[in-house]
């Protein structure tokens, strides 16, 4: 399925590097083909795009998005570009519950997990975007629930965290048409659901992990 | 074609060939000092140093480039030099999501249209396309975005990058576009002329300061600029400017006014550039941005000096 990649995917990814003069850093770890997860903020469409295109080409063939299926079924062209081009991953965002109590927590939608478990195989890695929906880039959000549970149902796939800055400088929510500002993209070190830790508990970590990456303070 | 007439501008092939002959031995010595330390100079002069060489080289590049595409499209080569200072400026200083339209007007319609306005040598237009044009289009866009916060220091802010990166630097490559009567077909020694004296008074100024700096001049602006340094620098690169009256349509006596102007304003530019950068909070332009920046702060006193020069010349040369 995931066998090679589209020619508008590269094409789009050589644009996106192109606007955004992505500056990648490996700060806590080194590209591999080892299954990953990697998270990181969300503040902008390029924010997909720019994280896959700074993997190396080999492993970008088996590494596939997390989409909200709601927005990306939207229109045709989105709906092309997520699943045709991108090989994305499209979950049902409605379902799962902004993981506020332990109450919410019982109610993650089964088949949200499954389709995710399912998309990791043997052989993928997955982007995932734990906010759940593109924030202002001032405050990294709090993180959905899915993450835990891909961790606990795979302890075997690495988690690492990302940090994007400018995107949404570059392009925001809403807008259509990309500012060509220069931006950074921090690789952290990977982290790992420890034994008996709660859900909260390794979300706000794992949360952390993410906005400590951050280089540029905030505007 | 316009490689022949250069190739046979034996005063432009002798003012660029003494450059790289200046640029290699300055290469050498820079080599020299990396790979020894017996001498008495800190790590980073030395990184500094280098970087700065290399830049300099970077600029012969684009400079034969100019000379190879011509007139034409040595455009293209400065438009692209000011969209990534423009960028550059752009990303460390703060703005507001409401800014996102203008600055996307200020990237990809203002920017180019002033140097489209240069390469077809429409001068009245070309001249109030940023100052005025651009100046009034600005804060009404943002208006329009409807955010007050901020919203002077904003305009401000897109403005002032639009002045240096574009509207100054764009004055470089408009030099090479002038009808100097007696000297068609030299202005790219008039180029050369600029960048050499210009930077020329950069390193002097570095050199004297680091020799005998003892006075600050503005040491919460930039505390490398001396008084001694800045004179020295000022003193020499004028005379260096003078001995190079040659290459251009000055007399002596000109080409040291000139050089004396060139001077203070690179000092200027290289000022009010450290003022931003300490305004914003960083060192260096191209700290933050690392490989991808740093254009801005080797170009900086260019910016200041370039459309000056371009006025005087057109004001006293051309007819």
């Amino acid at each position: 399925m995931s066998e090679g990649i589209h020619p508008i995917a590269s094409l789009l990814a050589a644009v996106a590097r192109g606007i955004t003069g992505v500056q990648v850093q490996w700060a806590g770890c080194e590209p591999d083909e080892r299954q990953r997860i990697y998270f990181a903020n969300h503040t902008s469409h390029l924010d997909f795009v720019v994280l896959w295109s700074a993997l190396p080409s080999e492993i970008r063939a088996y590494t596939r998005p997390i989409a909200a299926k709601d927005y990306w079924s939207e229109t045709p062209l989105r709906h092309y570009l997520v699943e045709n081009v991108f090989n994305a991953v499209l979950v049902e965002r409605g379902a799962m519950p902004k993981a506020k109590s332990h109450e919410d927590a019982k109610f993650v939608s089964r088949s949200l997990i499954e389709d995710m478990a399912a998309a990791l195989g043997d052989r993928n890695s997955l982007i995932l975007f734990p906010e759940g929906t593109r924030g202002n880039g001032e405050k990294v959000g709090e993180f959905r629930g899915g993450l835990y549970h891909l961790a606990l149902r795979r302890p075997d796939v690495q988690l690492v965290p990302a940090y994007m800055e400018n995107m949404n400088r570059i392009l925001p929510k809403g807008e259509y048409l990309p500012v060509p500002m220069l931006s950074l993209l921090t690789f952290g070190k990977p982290i790992q659901l420890e034994p008996g830790e709660d859900k909260d508990a390794f979300l706000e970590r794992a949360r952390e992990a993410v906005s400590s990456l951050r280089r540029i303070g905030p505007a | 074609m316009p490689v022949a007439i250069h190739v046979h501008d034996l005063k432009l092939m002798l003012l660029f060939g003494g450059v790289l002959c200046l640029l290699i031995i300055l290469t050498v010595i820079g080599d020299i000092l990396k790979r020894d330390h017996h001498y008495n100079v800190s790590r980073s002069t030395i990184d500094n140093f280098n970087a700065q060489i290399t830049a300099w080289w970077k600029m012969c590049v684009v400079f034969v480039l100019d000379l190879l595409l011509g007139p034409g499209g040595s455009l293209p080569v400065f438009a692209l030099l000011s969209f990534l200072a423009l960028r550059e400026y752009m990303t460390l200083v703060p703005t507001r999501r409401g800014d996102h339209r203008t600055l996307f007007w200020s990237f990809f319609v203002i920017m180019p249209l002033q140097y489209y306005l240069v390469g077809v040598q429409r001068y009245t237009f070309f001249a109030i396309m940023i100052p005025v044009l651009a100046y009034i289009f600005i804060p009404s866009s943002i208006a329009i975005a409807g955010d007050t916060a901020h919203f002077l220091e904003r305009a401000a802010k897109i403005q002032f990058g639009l002045m240096v990166c574009g509207y100054c630097l764009s004055h470089a490559p408009a030099l090479l576009l002038m009808k100097i009567p007696g000297f068609e077909g030299h202005d790219a020694r008039l180029l050369l002329y600029l960048g050499i004296v210009d930077q020329m008074n950069d390193l002097l100024e570095y050199v004297w300061g680091k020799l005998i700096g003892r006075h600050k001049i503005a040491w919460r602006v930039s505390p490398d600029k001396t008084w001694e340094g800045f004179l020295g620098g000022l003193v020499s690169a004028t005379a260096l400017g003078t001995l190079l009256w040659w290459a251009t349509p000055f007399t002596p006596l000109q080409s040291a006014g000139m050089s004396f102007t060139i001077c203070i304003l690179g000092f200027a530019g290289g000022l009010v550039m450290s003022a931003t950068k300490r305004d914003i909070g960083i060192k260096d332009f191209g700290a933050i941005i690392e490989r991808r920046g740093g254009i801005l702060d080797r170009i900086d006193s260019l910016c200041f000096a370039a459309p000056i020069f371009f006025h005087l010349v057109r004001y006293y040369f051309v007819p």
